[in-house]
């Protein structure tokens, strides 16, 4: 898997506008790791400044986004879940925008004013959403939160028009910025991210075995000694701060987070311990690709990457959806 | 083993259960019986800190509201009506999961686990069908397959929530006798919500009658089930109606 990885992001890499030969890229990238100096060579500079720290965050993004999904979808016990159902993704977006139009920006920190709202935002759409459904339901019962995050994300999503019908100048950048990109990550981006995922990430894995018993019934999970509240809370937490992070770098990014934990669980098993890992290294694969698509099939347009995830995400969902009813039947 | 002292629940101002009392020791089986609505199940409910509630329940001598959710499941297994699967995991899995309060939380190590899990699969009938998918399985299957996470536990106390009221007679039947070998071993207790007197009266050594929250009547099976207690609970007589169900009408028949 681990394999699998690292050609994927050779080859991404390597392909793009100004094509460069595999081997040649494979040389670039290990001098660049030995820091030999490559003043001068144009394709190093295209390699180490521009496509490696876009083909780092990009995976990083997709292994983010898969790892929530695979999470929720257990902590919900609901194949269909991921980050955006609670209405997370939607309430980070919202967070981003507000601090792109505001113009809201940290000293010293150029990312964090946009990730500090985004995070803000998924943590306050999330509690919104615990405070909701505890009120609805005391139990904080699943199908409850999933409802609630519908509604969320429906409420955001107009606000976020509204916002955008009142941007004016900005609403080329805002747009574009919706439909998910990471153009312009660079390394501050990356490492923000690998920061983001190595915290978030150990906390939800060191949670495998509690997901496997919400995957087998809450009421079940309490009876075997999961404390159930505190265990939903945490795994929301560390799913908002990522989905907060990952908005905030790439905007909207769908359908990652609901494919990818899907086709692991085909391979790997519902088992957590393996799914989360396995969604997380897919997950990241999956990303790349999307990106390198986005960049090279109309080149030298590119387009958004979170049109490209949404159009095979959407048709590859349709074929699962398709296939699981067939055989159900 | 259990005591319950005055235990109460309240659903804002609807009052479920109503200051109820008793004691379970090893050895012994009590039945929850009652008509619809009673309270039994909320009772169970509550004292497995489902449900929150007034008074107090102590397992081995302990405040459970003191206790710590993986403490409580150490002690106590609970397994309910229903189940809610969504993904394959297979019954070696599904069974294996009770071991998990006795696991610590970065290390899963748990000497006892593989032996306990082994032991509850044959003791459900389940060894055979430990790699299969649970979302194949029937539902008397999914039944014991969850029975044998309670027995994986490892606990003494069993609390079960109308455990075969959706199965056909033989799983009924194979269910009840499981939870009645599993019995045997001395200072374990069971006690169990269940809707058929039948079956209360021949599988338990102690029964609790409710009606509208109230506890009705408690003590030592023949004790309570006698036809006062029985005709105050469910306003009606039942053992006429046990006789009317009962009439021999596969002893009619030849074949």
């Amino acid at each position: 898997m681990l394999a699998l990885v690292m050609l994927t992001g050779l080859v991404c890499v390597a392909l793009g506008s100004v094509p460069i030969p595999l081997d040649k890229t494979a040389s670039i990238l290990w001098d660049g790791v030995l820091g030999r100096d490559l003043t001068g060579n144009t394709q190093a500079v295209i390699i180490l400044t521009v496509r490696l720290p876009r083909v780092i965050s990009v995976f990083l993004v997709g292994a983010a986004l898969s790892l929530c999904g695979a999470a929720m979808q257990g902590l919900l016990r609901n194949p269909l879940a991921d980050g955006a159902t609670l209405g997370v993704s939607s309430g980070a977006s919202l967070g981003a925008m507000l601090a792109i139009l505001m113009g809201i920006q940290l000293p010293m920190l150029p990312l964090a004013g946009t990730a500090v709202l985004s995070v803000i935002f998924a943590f306050l759409s999330l509690l919104l959403v615990l405070f909701l459904a505890f009120a609805l339901d005391r139990s904080l019962a699943t199908n409850t939160i999933i409802l609630i995050g519908v509604i969320l994300t429906m409420f955001m999503g107009s606000l976020m028009s509204l916002l955008i019908s009142f941007s004016g100048p900005r609403l080329r950048s805002l747009t574009f910025w919706t439909l998910g990109s990471l153009s312009g990550a660079g390394y501050a981006e990356a490492l923000f991210l690998l920061l983001a995922l190595v915290v978030c990430g150990l906390v939800l894995l060191a949670h495998a075995r509690e997901l496997d018993a919400f995957a087998m019934g809450e009421e079940n999970a309490r009876a075997i000694g999961v404390s159930v509240r505190r265990v939903k809370l945490t795994v929301m937490a560390a799913v908002s701060v990522l989905i907060g992070v990952c908005v905030s770098i790439g905007g909207s990014i769908g359908f990652v987070g609901l494919v990818i934990p899907h086709i692991s669980r085909l391979i790997m098993g519902p088992a957590h311990k393996r799914l989360l890992i396995t969604s997380l290294l897919l997950g990241g694969v999956f990303l790349m690709l999307c990106d390198l698509a986005a960049r090279t099939l109309l080149s030298p347009v590119e387009l958004p990457l979170g049109v490209v995830t949404s159009l095979i995400g959407a048709v590859f969902f349709m074929f699962i959806l398709a296939n699981t009813r067939r055989r159900a039947a | 083993m259990l005591r319950v002292e005055g235990v109460s629940v309240s659903y804002r101002d609807f009052e479920a259960v109503h200051d109820i009392s008793f004691e379970v020791s090893g050895g012994q089986w009590l039945m929850l019986a009652g008509p619809n609505g009673a309270g039994k199940s909320t009772l169970l409910k509550a004292i497995a800190k489902v449900l929150r509630y007034q008074g107090k329940v102590y397992l081995d001598g302990m405040d459970t509201a003191r206790l710590k959710t993986k403490e409580m499941a150490r002690r106590m297994g609970v397994l309910h009506q229903h189940h809610t699967l969504g993904y394959p995991y297979t019954v070696e899995q599904l069974v294996g999961l009770g071991r998990y309060a006795h696991q610590s939380f970065l290390s899963h190590a748990d000497p006892d686990g593989r032996r306990m899990v082994d032991e509850a699969l044959a003791l459900c009938g389940l060894s055979g069908l430990r790699r299969q998918n649970v979302l194949t399985l029937s539902g008397g299957e999914l039944q014991r397959a969850f029975l044998a996470q309670v027995f994986a536990q490892g606990t003494r106390l069993l609390l079960l929530d109308e455990p075969a009221s959706h199965l056909d007679l033989a799983y009924q039947r194979l269910i009840f006798d499981t939870v009645r070998d599993w019995l045997q071993t001395p200072g374990r207790a069971v006690m169990s919500v269940v809707h058929d007197l039948q079956l209360a009266r021949r599988y338990g050594t102690h029964a609790l009658f409710m009606k509208q929250g109230r506890s009705v009547a408690f003590g030592a099976r023949d004790s309570v089930f006698t036809r006062k207690n029985l005709q105050a609970v469910w306003d009606m007589k039942v053992g006429d109606w046990f006789i009317w169900l009962n009439e021999p009408w596969l002893m009619d028949k030849k074949g």
